[in-house]
């Protein structure tokens, strides 16, 4: 029912918005691929000549990247296996009837809410520093030997410290769609004598999957991206280095910028892959 | 629906919740007991609980020696103006995408969701560069319009689900008794929009308050909010746990306020409305 001239005041007040994303996103990007493609130092004689996809080929090829990939899968695998399944459990639990709900709620999605930076050094000095971390004193109390989490275990403790960051999210959307969840479709079941497990593997499971693979795709973006909590634990050393790091310490660390920005752009093409699927699946939900 | 349960089993799930969720919140727990210790207090062992001669004196060295309400005023400007500059933007845009759509609405708010997706490294060195040649660096202003960037798609596309569940027909209904664009917008529209724009408001300066990429590699001394504060912490000298758990406390206390309210909105805001 919109006239014409709504309409094209709807698009004067659309127009900030796209402008200022376009920019946003064309801009740097472009200067990115551009810069990709040259031999760019601006510590060492700055601009140094066109080089075609050798940068490309150099990131790649450097010592540092495998290992980087693999630090990246195993971090994001990690906190993804936790989360999810953890995330199932208690989006469950908390869904059973109980006394202070609302307060247990409250309890467990309070990590999320905690900046990154003090996330991680919370982390690293009062629980897992091998002298005075409350860890510590915990492995000494049962007569261990305090463990170095950082250099010993150090990919198993980033773990450990971005799941207890992310674990709240994963729980809070998938209790929101458990919520969803046909309450008489279950009843008739229990009456039907269907026991947990399979209650659990037929209708609720099926009824979350869709909330799962949301979780999972989201939160691949958001890990794939984390910065903050190696920065101040462990900058990226024993073997903690993800592709993000990666980047981060080509370009601003050592100054490389051509070879940073190629780096870049895999880390461009891979998030999209990802974004892809999300957003079909967000397409779909607009389409209802 | 409520399901009925013996007490015995409502009992069973309250006890098992209740220390799961002490557990999961027992490090923000930790850090706020340790911000009223004595340093030796707090790297005791056995660790000292609640039973010790609680004191402010850690708050009070954090604020004279780092000078603690620069960074937090920083924080409070960044966040605060972030988000009422995107909102300025976001609103006009997921209102005129939710009453008048057209054939390009969907793609323009995919399109809009997947410059979220942009990895912050991937441009980090050309916002750098822009930022040194515009004087920017270090600035309160460059970053706030740094972190409006980032959040707007997630403002528009919150707005926009709110939006869309104001109903249809109480527009035509006005429009009928004669209501024009304005008096339609004024009164009759946002009443009804009111609280979606304080959710995403609120989810917002969340989000704003804890980024800690850019706020990170664009700031030195002068704009540093308390994301950075915090990081100076992570080359520390002698003694300094207590000292960074009155740092951290008073760094997530807000937030952690803030987010209590806005769980629910959480979800929305998070999952581009896919799950709500």
């Amino acid at each position: 029912m919109s006239t014409k001239a709504s309409r094209s005041a709807a698009r004067l007040m659309l127009a900030p918005a796209v402008i200022l994303l376009l920019a946003w996103m064309l801009v740097p990007l472009t200067m990115t691929l551009i810069f990709s493609f040259q031999r760019f130092l601006p510590l060492r004689g700055g601009f140094q000549g066109w080089v075609g996809f050798e940068n490309y080929a150099r990131f790649v090829g450097s010592s540092a990247f495998w290992p980087a990939v693999q630090t990246t899968v195993l971090i994001v695998g990690g906190v993804l296996l936790i989360t999810v399944v953890l995330g199932i459990l208690l989006a469950l639990l908390l869904d059973q009837p109980m006394w202070g709900q609302g307060i247990v709620r409250i309890l467990v999605i309070a990590p999320f809410f905690v900046m990154p930076t003090v996330t991680g050094l919370v982390w690293k000095n009062m629980f897992m520093d091998p002298n005075n971390g409350l860890l510590a004193h915990l492995w000494r109390f049962f007569g261990g030997d305090p463990v170095v989490w950082l250099s010993d275990v150090p990919v198993f403790s980033i773990i450990l410290i971005v799941s207890w960051q992310w674990l709240p999210f994963a729980t809070l959307i998938l209790l929101t769609a458990i919520q969803s969840l046909d309450s008489e479709q279950l009843e008739a079941a229990e009456m039907d004598g269907a026991p947990v497990l399979s209650r659990f593997w037929h209708i609720i499971l099926p009824h979350l999957s869709r909330a799962i693979t949301i979780v999972i795709l989201i939160q691949t973006i958001f890990l794939l991206a984390i910065f903050a909590k190696i920065f101040v634990t462990t900058q990226g050393s024993f073997g903690t280095r993800t592709l993000t790091y990666l980047i981060y310490q080509r370009v601003l660390e050592s100054q490389n910028v051509g070879l940073g920005s190629a780096g870049g752009i895999y880390a461009v093409i891979l998030a999209n892959i990802f974004a892809l699927f999300l957003m079909r699946i967000v397409g779909k939900n607009l389409d209802r | 629906m409520a399901r009925t349960v013996t007490a015995q089993r409502k009992a069973i799930n309250t006890a098992v919740a209740w220390v799961i969720g002490i557990l999961i919140f027992f490090p923000i727990l930790w850090t706020i007991l340790t911000s009223f210790k004595t340093e030796a207090q707090a790297i005791a062992d056995p660790p000292v609980w609640f039973f010790f001669d609680w004191t402010l004196e850690n708050y009070r060295v954090v604020q004279e020696r780092s000078n603690y309400s620069r960074f937090l005023w920083n924080s409070i400007i960044i966040a605060g103006g972030s988000t009422a500059l995107g909102m300025l933007v976001a609103i006009p845009a997921a209102w005129s995408m939710a009453f008048v759509p057209s054939n390009q609405t969907k793609n323009i708010l995919l399109w809009m969701l997947s410059t979220k997706m942009l990895p912050a490294v991937g441009v980090l060195y050309p916002i750098y560069l822009i930022f040194i040649q515009l004087g920017l660096l270090d600035s309160r202003f460059g970053l706030t319009i740094v972190i409006m960037l980032i959040n707007l798609p997630i403002m528009v596309w919150m707005l926009y689900t709110y939006f869309k569940e104001i109903p249809g027909e109480i527009l035509e209904a006005a429009r009928m008794d004669g209501a024009g664009l304005r008096e339609e917008i004024l009164f009759v529209l946002t009443p009804m929009a009111i609280p979606g724009i304080a959710s995403t408001v609120l989810l917002n300066i969340i989000l704003a308050w804890n980024e800690a990429f850019w706020t990170l590699n664009l700031t030195a001394a002068r704009a540093a909010p308390l994301t950075a504060f915090i990081a100076s912490y992570s080359s520390p000298e002698g003694l300094f746990y207590a000292k960074l758990s009155a740092a951290s406390t008073m760094a997530i206390a807000p937030i952690l306020i803030l987010g209590w309210f806005s769980q629910k909105q959480l979800v929305r805001g998070l999952t581009f409305g896919a799950v709500k």
